[in-house]
């Protein structure tokens, strides 16, 4: 099932999809089906007690490492972001006037769906919940190396869209093998494939829990393959994982 | 001045934790000649943040288990601005910011900063009266009664306004996050140490201490 949490008639509410429409679950609404085009789309992850913890990988497709002349890690190279720094499908994001280089990351993202500690990896796909698509927006030009990537470059207000659909594991029979693709402005720039992970989702899961614990509803965006290119304000970029969704967002020039 | 909660209740962070690297001049200057070198090639220019997640909360009333095989961590006294409602610092509170000691800052921390109940809570935090009185604290860390250390905010290379005006220019802080200022070295450069059985008390004037206990996991204090 793909799962969805949209604003819509003065209210928050959680939908499914269901023939090219949202039927709301739950509420006042509940039966009710609304048109894509009729809602605001929200991140689509139900709230949680305390932050969200949200791990990002970097250089985790051996063809991107190459493309950022680095060689391949042998640990997973990881940072981490805030929540606020996430927004839903069809948002905008500030690209900030004065930069050369931004750029988005096309990546799937694995939304914890139990307590997971110490796990091993040939458990670790019982800890997820589903999967749903990120972009992880960078400017290089803010780039330092000091605890690189820094948050300056990658926790960015507006910069972490992420959906449209939370996608249960279950329906995913092998997240290991899932064709990515960017299209900016319709014009595919990069396209992948999940396969080519240098640390895939069983390893990540086993890797962090091995010295934290995840909770229901934290996320760990996978990272991206080749094919990051320049976007400019104005661009309509479309995020997309084969059975998981396409998440469509626009950049915006910062006022 | 303190803010009143429920006394069963301890204090926790409602948003996301933040932390600042090199924001004491003392580590700036031990550092700086080398900060040009491989593989940073310059000195940083906006702050370097990191986060501490959830899982690394841990409330008043409990200890630091070291778990892992980790035997010695480092203490990280620091203070932490609390965002109000309406952005602005409405809460300041008294933290340990422990990690495992890491010499290189190039890669992000996670496995260093990140472990469950990595960073040490008050029971309560106090209310922001007037918050550039802040930069002028001093924080005493002692370990097992002992002054190890005093961190003085006055030597921050940005002070609190600087830092919160650095950091709104590319990530608002929301309400409920907190934003620490920093953690100090020691004159050669690394931090205080704590192994299993010692116990810090980090505090300052006007804040409610912080006391913890570090204990290895499965193993006597």
């Amino acid at each position: 099932m793909k799962h969805a949490r949209v604003a819509w008639s003065g209210g928050i509410h959680k939908a499914i999809e269901s023939d090219g429409q949202l039927w709301l679950t739950h509420g006042p609404h509940a039966g009710r089906r609304v048109g894509f085009d009729e809602v605001v789309w929200l991140p689509p992850l139900a709230p949680v007690a305390q932050a969200r913890t949200v791990i990002a990988l970097g250089l985790n497709y051996a063809d991107h490492a190459k493309e950022l002349a680095f060689k391949a890690p042998e640990e997973p190279l990881a940072f981490m972001k805030g929540e606020a720094s996430l927004i839903g499908h069809k948002a905008m994001t500030y690209r900030p006037t004065d930069v050369q280089y931004m750029h988005y990351e096309c990546e799937l993202a694995v939304v914890i769906g139990r307590t997971a500690r110490h796990v091993k990896k040939g458990d670790a796909y019982d800890f997820v919940a589903g999967y749903t698509v990120a972009n992880d927006y960078a400017i290089r030009d803010y780039l330092e190396n000091w605890y690189r990537p820094n948050l300056r470059v990658k926790n960015r207000d507006t910069c972490t869209p992420i959906g449209p659909w939370l996608v249960d594991a279950a329906d995913i029979a092998n997240p290991m093998a899932l064709a990515l693709q960017t299209t900016v402005n319709g014009q595919v720039t990069q396209s992948g494939n999940t396969r080519d992970m240098i640390f895939d989702v069983p390893t990540l899961i086993e890797y962090f829990s091995s010295f934290m614990t995840l909770k229901p509803g934290d996320l760990i965006l996978t990272g991206t393959p080749d094919g990051v290119v320049s976007c400019q304000a104005g661009d309509v970029i479309v995020t997309e994982i084969e059975d998981i969704g396409a998440l469509t967002n626009t950049l915006v020039a910062t006022p | 001045m303190q803010i009143n909660r429920t006394p069963q209740m301890p204090w926790q962070p409602e948003g996301t934790v933040y932390g600042t690297l090199l924001n004491f001049r003392r580590e700036w200057d031990i550092r700086a000649p080398r900060m040009t070198e491989d593989p940073h090639k310059a000195a940083p220019m906006a702050p370097v943040l990191y986060v501490k997640s959830a899982n690394t909360f841990n409330p008043a009333g409990h200890d630091l288990l070291l778990e892992d095989g980790i035997r010695e961590v480092d203490v990280g006294g620091t203070l932490g601005l609390v965002i109000g409602d309406d952005g602005e610092v409405a809460e300041g509170a008294l933290l340990c910011d422990w990690s495992v000691p890491h010499m290189s800052y190039y890669r992000p921390p996670i496995k260093f900063r990140c472990r469950d109940g990595y960073l040490a809570l008050p029971l309560q935090t106090t209310a922001c009266q007037n918050m550039s009185d802040w930069n002028s604290l001093e924080i005493e860390v002692r370990l097992n009664d002992a002054v190890v250390q005093r961190v003085r905010l006055s030597s921050m290379v940005r002070d609190l306004q600087t830092l919160l005006t650095d950091v709104s220019e590319f990530m608002s802080l929301q309400p409920g996050d907190v934003l620490m200022v920093g953690t100090d070295c020691l004159p050669d450069g690394s931090r205080p140490k704590a192994r299993s059985g010692d116990r810090i008390m980090i505090s300052a004037p006007g804040f409610v201490s912080l006391q913890q206990t570090v204990r290895l996991q499965g193993g006597a204090a």
